[in-house]
């Protein structure tokens, strides 16, 4: 008796993990099939979508740690995605004119330097303004990661030597071993090899220790108190890898769009990053690739009626946040039995 | 006399005009189960408040184990060794009640950087975890998440968390108010069974409990300590007669 | 010198404008605890009535009223419809549904009134300068600003303080369940604390109108740094919201009047100018950043 309740208290059932594994598997094949299959409709564009939603996914993930998982409301995520983004173009801005930055630091276009650096560099700036911000919580958690957030933006926009508010180019993807960087379904398989790599690695966290502390965090800090955890250092460490996973995907942004501006960290994409996770489901682990794939696919299905389409995104929005708990996830949730063992 | 394991020295609590706690002094001998009743308004839940660090005392000293803990915050002094169970439990709703005290046990045994292995399926912390179940009876009800419980499943999983973090010194709040009569003669029995043991202050208001398990009870009154003694010595006591009849009612 | 007391006056003078969203801001916070990040909306819709009216009718008074009546109108709209509902939520469900609201204002105003900018004239009678201090003629309108918002602040504390009224806002803000119980409409109280905070946002707006243009997104410009001042000042307090506001009014200002001159010694002039603009618009956030590091809840105790 004893294991069954065990199996059960663990969460998943099997049939829970077949019906899992599945669903999977049967992403994982649409994702590889997707390139041949949207250039056999005569569609090839769908694949630069599919990879702004791959990238944008990795970034919402990053956010969904720390929003969904530890209940932290963070406004200012974009600053992290900007951050990383801004690394690769000024990384490339230094090797395109030859001159080392800071006067020593010599530029590259090399995609496997690039990215550590910029996660590197986004985790930095969180363990900073996240250190300062975690002094705090609830409301003034939520002005100050806005309030910061928009401090590092005014910072890009100062800096006119990399573009300042226009922005800054960059000509060419960096590059990867010897693929054809410019050709758009090897750099979407790129991408995709990116985020599934980052998902494992973001599964495994979500129900490690680490994990289970964080979602304790979200539900009741003083419980966690009262059995000896310091919950500071657990945030703290949460956020930084959250700004990590977000520089990754600025990388990766900058390279897709071979430009990089302010408008990255502005706070509206802080407010899409949002939305993304809680439109999907919040704690969840795919809850942010259909967010994603539905701000997105929204955005990119209303532009083409009317270009005041946000004043419909806007009561969709409030009707979400007003009449459901976890995001569309959680209506299908609610129509579908229970399934706990 | 050995020297006590919780040296309570006036401790001052002032909520406006209220004095909550009033120049309160207590001592608590190690091993013993020590009770502290009293009228509402008496000072007792915010005397437990400030032992366990969630509310800071105006003036006084608090000695533990012959050190001050004046200065920890609540997680530090539970790694001290202190643990509280909350008159109005404070659980993780969304998880189960094995997730619950897996917490307990994760803390105890240190830091929970661990980035990697599913904490769910680790054999250490969930052997353990079971097994604080099983001492409250609720081995049973493991994979039940803790909003789908009963308030008495969810104060007997307040204190098998508590007991998870092996303290030496369990402050217990109200742990019988809610129950029915089988939780509480449980409760009763585990309680008893842990004297000795583990040093417990037990702040109640169900005098068959406060009886059935004290070695000593302290009375408070407007935040002021106004007797201390066994049971039978409490009873004929004037100043509590006072405390409790001379203000109307008990 | 007189450049010097010109800018502290500026900051002053922003400083006021910010203490009107902030106070609003902070009441909402402090008695409701809700997170509204559409409160820039009212200031935009202050801004836009009286700009809209003003044009037309050529009269500043009767755009003035019309924007604290569209800012007042437009604040027990959302109340009653959106922010009702959020009382009892969790701030993400907030954060979102507030979020929902500023793209819902902000297109919906771009639809109604387009894209371009609008302006509000000063009016006529405090288009002039007058030498509050002696040998320094400075523009009566934003001395009228300043007289306003100090006035403004008066007679919000003496309300706060003094009135029945204001009573109630102070306990419901920290003991709510009381107020309920002593047969308080909780309801018509937030009611009230809400389309008081748009009021005072809206009224901010019409004031900044004849100074800035009046576009979409200048409500959230401001909401930012509003949010700066209310973590500087304290959450839940009207005093905290004047000396927040005060202190991040004039540090920017005072920042932007005189960083790039600094900078221009050490690089060119465009250079510094950027980077000047840069980093004194950072100049306040690290200020917010300092207060963190030492007083994380303000710099002003709330009451309670």
């Amino acid at each position: 008796m004893l294991r069954a309740d065990v199996a059960g208290a663990t969460g998943l059932s099997r049939r829970h993990m077949l019906w899992r594994g599945a669903g999977v598997a049967a992403l994982a094949l649409f994702a590889l099939l997707l390139p041949w299959a949207a250039t056999k409709a005569g569609n090839p564009d769908l694949i630069s979508l599919a990879t702004r939603i791959v990238i944008y996914a990795i970034a919402a993930a990053s956010l969904n740690l720390i929003l969904g998982y530890g209940g932290l409301v963070s406004f200012g995520h974009a600053a992290y995605f900007g951050v990383g983004a801004y690394a690769v173009g000024i990384l490339y801005f230094h090797f395109s004119n030859a001159e080392p930055f800071l006067g020593f630091v010599p530029g590259t276009n090399q995609l496997l330097i690039t990215i550590p650096v910029a996660v590197v560099t986004s985790a930095t700036f969180a363990l900073v303004l996240g250190g300062l911000s975690l002094r705090t919580a609830g409301l003034q958690f939520i002005m100050i990661t806005l309030a910061f957030a928009q401090m590092v933006f005014f910072l890009f926009v100062s800096l006119k030597y990399y573009g300042g508010d226009d922005g800054l180019i960059v000509r060419h993807r960096n590059v990867l071993f010897n693929l054809d960087m410019t050709n758009d379904t090897t750099f979407y398989f790129v991408c995709l090899a990116v985020a599934a790599i980052y998902f494992f690695v973001f599964w495994r966290l979500a129900q490690s220790r680490f994990g289970l502390v964080l979602g304790g965090i979200r539900q009741n800090e003083r419980r966690l108190a009262a059995i000896g955890i310091a919950t500071y250092r657990y945030k703290l460490v949460a956020f930084v890898i959250a700004g990590a996973g977000a520089g990754l995907a600025g990388a990766l942004m900058a390279n897709f769009a071979k430009f990089v501006s302010p408008d990255l960290l502005h706070w509206s994409q802080s407010g899409d990053l949002m939305i993304m996770v809680i439109l999907g489901g919040a704690a969840t682990l795919f809850g942010p690739l259909i967010g994603a794939t539905m701000l997105i696919g929204l955005e990119t299905v209303f532009t083409g009626w009317t270009e005041h389409w946000q004043a419909f995104l806007g009561p969709f929005l409030i009707l979400i946040a007003l009449f459901t708990r976890g995001g569309v996830l959680s209506l299908f949730k609610m129509s579908a039995s229970g399934s706990h063992a | 006399m050995p020297e006590p394991l919780l040296r309570i020295h006036n401790l001052t609590k002032r909520f406006g005009s209220l004095a909550a706690s009033d120049g309160l002094s207590l001592d608590v001998v190690a091993g013993e189960v020590h009770a502290v009743i009293g009228p509402n308004g008496a000072g007792k839940t915010t005397l437990i408040s400030q032992l366990f660090g969630e509310l800071a005392p105006d003036a006084g000293t608090i000695l533990f184990a012959g050190k001050d803990i004046g200065a920890l915050t609540t997680a530090e002094r539970v790694r001290a060794g202190l643990a509280r169970s909350f008159q109005i439990t404070e659980l993780l709703p969304e998880y189960t009640a094995l997730d619950n005290v897996t917490l307990a046990v994760q803390a105890r045994l240190g830091h929970s950087f661990h980035f990697w292995r599913n904490a769910r399926g680790e054999p250490a912390l969930r052997d353990e975890a079971l097994h604080a179940l099983s001492r409250v009876g609720l081995d049973g009800r493991a994979a039940v998440v803790v909003s789908e419980m009963s308030h008495g499943e969810q104060k007997q999983l307040e204190l098998a968390i508590a007991l998870a973090t092996r303290p030496q010194l369990l402050l217990l709040d109200e742990p019988m108010a809610g129950l029915g009569t089988t939780e509480c003669a449980s409760t009763i029995a585990l309680l008893r069974g842990l004297k000795g043991a583990i040093t417990i202050l037990l702040v109640e208001h169900d005098m068959d409990a406060v009886f059935a398990l004290a070695d000593r009870i302290s009375v408070l009154a407007n935040g002021r300590r106004v007797a201390t003694g066994t049971a039978e010595a409490i009873r004929n006591d004037e100043a509590v007669r006072l405390a409790y009849f001379g203000e109307g009612d008990a | 010198m007189t450049l010097a007391l010109e800018q502290t006056l500026n900051g002053i003078q922003f400083g006021v404008m910010l203490f009107l969203l902030a106070a609003g801001l902070t009441l909402i916070f402090g008695v409701m605890r809700i997170i509204n990040l559409a409160h820039g909306a009212f200031y935009m819709i202050g801004a836009y009535g009286a700009a809209l009216v003003g044009e037309r009718s050529g009269s500043f008074a009767l755009a003035a009223l019309a924007g604290l009546a569209a800012a007042a109108l437009a604040g027990l709209i959302i109340e009653f419809v959106v922010i009702r509902r959020l009382y009892a939520r969790d701030h993400v469900q907030q954060v979102l549904a507030t979020f929902g609201v500023i793209l819902l204002v902000n297109e919906g105003t771009t639809i109604l009134f387009g894209r371009q900018p609008l302006y509000l004239p000063i009016p006529g009678i405090l288009s002039g300068t007058v030498q509050i201090i002696p040998g320094v003629p400075y523009p009566a309108y934003r001395v009228a600003i300043i007289a306003a918002g100090l006035l403004v602040a008066i007679g919000l504390s003496l309300f706060i303080n003094k009135t029945r009224i204001g009573m109630l806002v102070r306990a419901g803000s920290t003991h709510r369940d009381m107020v309920r119980a002593l047969g308080v409409n909780i309801r018509l109280l937030y009611t009230l604390v809400f389309g008081l905070g748009a009021l005072l946002a809206g009224l901010g707006g019409i004031l900044a109108a004849p100074l800035l243009a009046v576009q979409v997104g200048m409500g959230e410009q401001i909401l930012i740094l509003t949010f700066v001042v209310v973590v500087v000042g304290g959450v839940g307090s009207i005093r905290g919201a004047f000396v927040g506001a005060m202190v991040v009014g004039v540090t920017d200002t005072l920042l932007r009047a005189f960083l790039p001159m600094v900078l221009h010694r050490v690089m060119t002039v465009s250079q510094a100018d950027a980077l000047g603009a840069g980093l004194s618009s950072m100049g306040i956030y690290l200020v917010m950043a300092l207060v963190l590091l030492i007083r994380p809840q303000g710099l002003v105790r709330a009451p309670g």
